[in-house]
């Protein structure tokens, strides 16, 4: 399939600024703080309506086309939880009111939580982290808390080399020194694991099935052996959709995990947000998690904050429950059958995928993954072709490029994950364009992407010279020199 | 497919799960049609009651607005909620506007120069913005004014125990509600890397010595904004502020039991490379046309990992282009009218309460934005019954939150009450014996 992107000439809404500010009633704000201009754009409704729909055609969703975006899970986002997200009794409640009033959010949380702890196999859970490196921060405070509690004092936090980068920042910013082990054949390497344990570790952070798609098969092993040095396991729930009802984080020995709930249920990504990170710990971490609880006490629904060993919040409130509603309809609509066939078509998927894309570039280490692979780009340098052309070009072919250069161990890395919810037709047709890509001439990929918006973006000069707002630019007008248009 | 991978079953591809691990399905009940979940969801939520039934008077930080029905249909586009972060500017450049246009919408509001795409909420950007002050200045204490919500607080201390920033109070002035200037110069010193106060304030009390706060900073200053109210007051970038934070939920997004919500995130210039977060910004094509990208991406985590400026990936960008919509659609003059209609009901409700008998509002002698505080003779926890008796939801109780101030509330009031909430408000606060 050919794309045409639509493009417009859309200008920025500040230069429909009309020069206009509505005045002030005299005396009603403090003559100290009171502001003369304000120099927003007024616009007819008409024209702003346009405005954004001219974008939204200039934007790209799962809604347009495929999205293999690997380690992000861009799976459909169904309509019907849209809808019930809107309704006014999720969305026009206040965090503050009186728990009596908000019986129906008390309940769905609680019983949200107990789906997630039932699917991941572990004792707790807290939904309040707003996003998935929201929900690695508190595992780690969880961790911290934990040994403390302890009278341990733990400093480092192991990382291999596959992981999210997330990871790594979510360690240091819980304080913690990262120690990153070189991995083995695409799995964690057991005795670079062992070298690195020790009575300093806090955690081990692993996905399973890792970022290259492979599952580590010896992840008792691993548990065991972070067990013995006194830390704990930390589950990064990013590829969580490739497991469900055929193993757990529980059942795999972890004592911590977090969920992405916009990527293995459902709810949409928003153009990067908001999505939602809870975290479900074993029993022995439970006391530690954020305030409040919900409690079940009958019939009724509280929120508990009497923790005394809390690691206290991480959001303002109870964390971002528009998306709650979404993925607590998403898993009544799918069911344990229907996410247990979820993950069976996921991995299907990729497998098929891989299948097909193994013939024409590089499947490092193993055949067999589980919801995602990971493709080397690097036998096209000889034709002075890079991953990154070959994802430019495949948006001409109306395909969102899978992830590039991640994970970092694979040279010219092509990452993708097709998700459950694409056809047998749409996996041929993106395969199909990667045939016909390769055989292109070097200078269609290099130039690409001609179908879209707008050509090869300079991302050098963006940051060479950052324009990061209207303001900025008006300045960097003033003074002349190097600008864009 | 199976046959194109020569396998009989899909149970062939979880052959590399070990037995050990193995588990047989979820335990989840089954399946139910769309139809069924709908019905079932809407009974849940049924339970919980809306301000169309009760009509409420919280605010402390989170707002009931009138949202526009252009504001949804806009957020409602399915290229924008379906898509990813814009990592491929060339697919993406009308989310990469609009973000961009949320990044200009806020500087013009705050003053400041640059604003990132969306932090999580306003208590995680004071926590983020803690740890850049500690990044620009060094310093390891962090001095916060008393008068703002718990809940940031708390989030404030998660964010500070990695790099054990120590957090430092400064009370505010029993009579005026606002900082407590004396307390601050004696709590600020050399290891103090940053300040932070809210304009107007949890009790809705504006600040107005706010070239004295200043010229008391010698470090980085951090001030937490009602952005709505930044429409009619001075923009902290006039007074000085290198930070600029708030809770941007206001701005054309619903309450949603208190998430999604959006972190608003803005600074000076010289300190954009030690941000936080996505940043977008303006550039060239190849061909000349101008685009844009998320830039200063040698600050993130999936290229700095640990040395990155945070670990923020998904954030709320939906939530910004929601407000980016609101905002274009009152317009500049809208959004004026807006707050000094906002903060008109609020003096008036506060008088028209200050004149019943069993109630003090404003307690505070100052200037209040769109709430403000309630003190009755009897314990609030009597007058929050007595009013969901009579079909109305109170404002926030704040005896446990601030015990030294007695039977307190803290009411607020918005657009979307009319006469008739605000006079039954008033007769059953009159009401009460």
């Amino acid at each position: 399939m050919k794309y045409r992107q639509a493009y417009f000439d859309e200008p920025l809404l500040f230069e429909k600024f009309d020069g206009e500010t509505e005045p002030l009633p005299e005396g009603l704000v403090p003559k100290a703080l009171e502001r003369k201009s304000l120099e927003l754009p007024n616009i007819p409704e008409n024209d702003v309506v346009r405005h954004f729909v001219r974008l939204s055609e200039m934007s790209f969703g799962i809604d347009t086309g495929f999205y293999p975006l690997g380690s992000c899970t861009m799976k459909y986002n169904p309509k019907f939880t849209e809808e019930l997200a809107a309704l006014p009794e999720a969305s026009r409640i206040h965090p503050c009111q009186d728990e009596s009033t908000v019986q129906g959010a008390l309940r769905l949380m609680y019983e949200l939580q107990q789906m997630l702890r039932s699917i991941a196999g572990m004792d707790a859970v807290t939904l309040q982290p707003a996003a998935g490196a929201a929900g690695e921060f508190t595992g780690l405070l969880l961790a911290k808390a934990y040994h403390e509690d302890r009278g341990e004092q733990r400093t480092q936090v192991i990382v291999p080399d596959t992981a999210h980068g997330t990871n790594f920042a979510s360690a240091a910013m819980a304080g913690y020194e990262v120690v990153e082990i070189p991995s083995k054949e695409g799995l964690v390497d057991l005795d670079a694991l062992k070298t690195a344990l020790n009575s300093k570790t806090l955690a081990f952070m692993l996905t399973n099935p890792n970022t290259l798609g492979i599952f580590e098969p010896e992840i008792l092993e691993i548990a065991d052996t972070v067990h013995d040095s006194g830390a704990l396991i930390y589950y990064d729930g990013a590829n969580l959709n490739a497991i469900m009802g055929k193993t757990s984080p529980g059942r795999m020995n972890f004592d911590i995990v977090h969920f992405n709930l916009h990527k293995t249920f459902a709810t949409p990504h928003g153009g990067g947000g908001p999505g939602a990170g809870p975290v479900g710990v074993k029993e022995p971490l439970e006391s530690y998690l954020p305030v409040p609880a919900i409690r079940q006490d009958g019939n009724e629904f509280k929120l508990d904050y009497d923790k005394p060993k809390t690691i206290g919040k991480v959001h303002s409130w109870y964390g971002n429950f528009g998306m709650f509603v979404r993925a607590y309809a998403y898993i009544l609509r799918m069911g344990g059958d229907g996410l247990t066939k979820a993950s069976e078509r996921a991995v299907l998927n990729a497998n098929y995928l891989r299948f097909r894309l193994q013939k024409v570039l590089d499947l490092p280490y193993q055949e067999l993954r589980k919801h995602e692979f990971v493709l080397s780009c690097a036998k096209l340098k000889e034709r002075g072709l890079r991953a990154a052309d070959v994802a430019k070009r495949l948006m001409d072919f109306g395909f969102h490029p899978p992830t590039v250069y991640f994970p970092h161990l694979v040279d010219e890395a092509l990452m993708i994950e097709p998700t459950e919810t694409e056809s047998k037709e749409t996996l041929d047709s993106f395969a199909d364009a990667i045939d016909e890509i390769l055989a292109e001439s070097p200078d269609v990929l290099k130039s690409a992407p001609h179908n879209t918006a707008v050509s090869r973006v300079d991302e050098v000069l963006a940051a060479r010279n950052p324009i990061l707002s209207w303001r900025m630019w008006q300045e960097q007008k003033k003074a002349g020199g190097e600008k864009p248009q | 497919m199976l046959d194109a991978l020569g396998i009989a079953s899909v149970d062939e591809l979880f052959k590399d799960i070990p037995e050990s691990v193995r588990i047989n399905g979820l335990t989840l009940p089954a399946g139910i049609s769309e139809a069924e979940v709908v019905a079932k969801v809407r009974k849940v939520l049924g339970a919980n009651k809306t301000p169309e039934k009760l009509p409420s008077f919280l605010g402390a930080g989170i707002y009931d607005h009138f949202i526009p029905a252009a504001v949804r249909a806009i957020q409602s586009r399915s290229e924008f909620y379906t898509s990813y972060t814009p990592y491929q500017p060339e697919i993406s450049q009308g989310v990469l506007q609009a973000l961009f246009e949320y990044q200009s919408m806020m500087c013009e509001l705050t003053g400041m120069d640059a604003a990132n795409t969306s932090m999580y909420d306003w208590a995680t950007a004071l926590g983020e913005a803690a740890l850049m002050a500690h990044r620009i200045h060094g310093g390891k204490e962090f001095v916060v004014g008393r008068a703002m919500g718990r809940e940031r607080l708390q989030v404030l201390r998660s964010y500070a125990s990695g790099v054990g920033l120590k957090i430092k109070m400064v009370e505010f002035d029993a009579n005026t509600g606002q900082l407590d200037l004396d307390m601050l110069k004696s709590q600020v010193g050399p290891d103090t890397c940053g300040v932070y106060f809210e304009n107007p304030n949890f009790f809705g009390v504006f600040e107005e010595k706010v070239d004295e706060i200043r010229s008391l900073v010698p470090s980085v200053l951090v001030v937490g904004a009602n952005p709505l109210s930044l429409a009619i007051t001075k923009p902290p970038g006039e007074y000085g502020a290198d930070i600029v934070i708030g809770e941007g939920q206001g701005l054309g997004n619903p309450p949603s039991y208190g998430g999604p919500l959006l972190g608003v995130f803005a600074v000076k210039k010289e300190h954009i490379r030690a941000m936080p977060g996505r940043i977008i910004g303006m550039t060239n094509d190849a061909k000349g046309k101008r685009a844009f990208c998320m830039t200063l991406q040698t600050r993130e985590q999936h290229i700095r990992r640990q040395k990155a400026t945070s670990n923020i990936c998904t954030n709320e960008a939906l939530v910004s282009i929601a407000s980016t919509a609101y905002i274009a659609v009152l317009g500049g003059r809208g959004l004026r009218k807006l707050a000094v209609e906002n903060m008109t009901a609020a003096r008036d409700l506060a008088r028209n309460i200050n004149h019943l008998r069993r109630f003090k509002a404003p307690m505070f002698k100052s200037a209040h934005f769109n709430e403000f505080t309630v003190r009755s003779k009897i314990p609030y926890s009597r007058v929050h019954r007595e009013l969901l008796r009579r079909g109305l939801h109170g404002g926030l109780s704040l005896e446990d939150r601030f015990p030294e101030l007695g039977h307190v509330a803290l009411f607020a009031t918005t657009d979307v009450h009319g006469e008739n909430e605000r006079e039954r408000i008033i007769k059953a606060l009159g009401a009460i014996e």
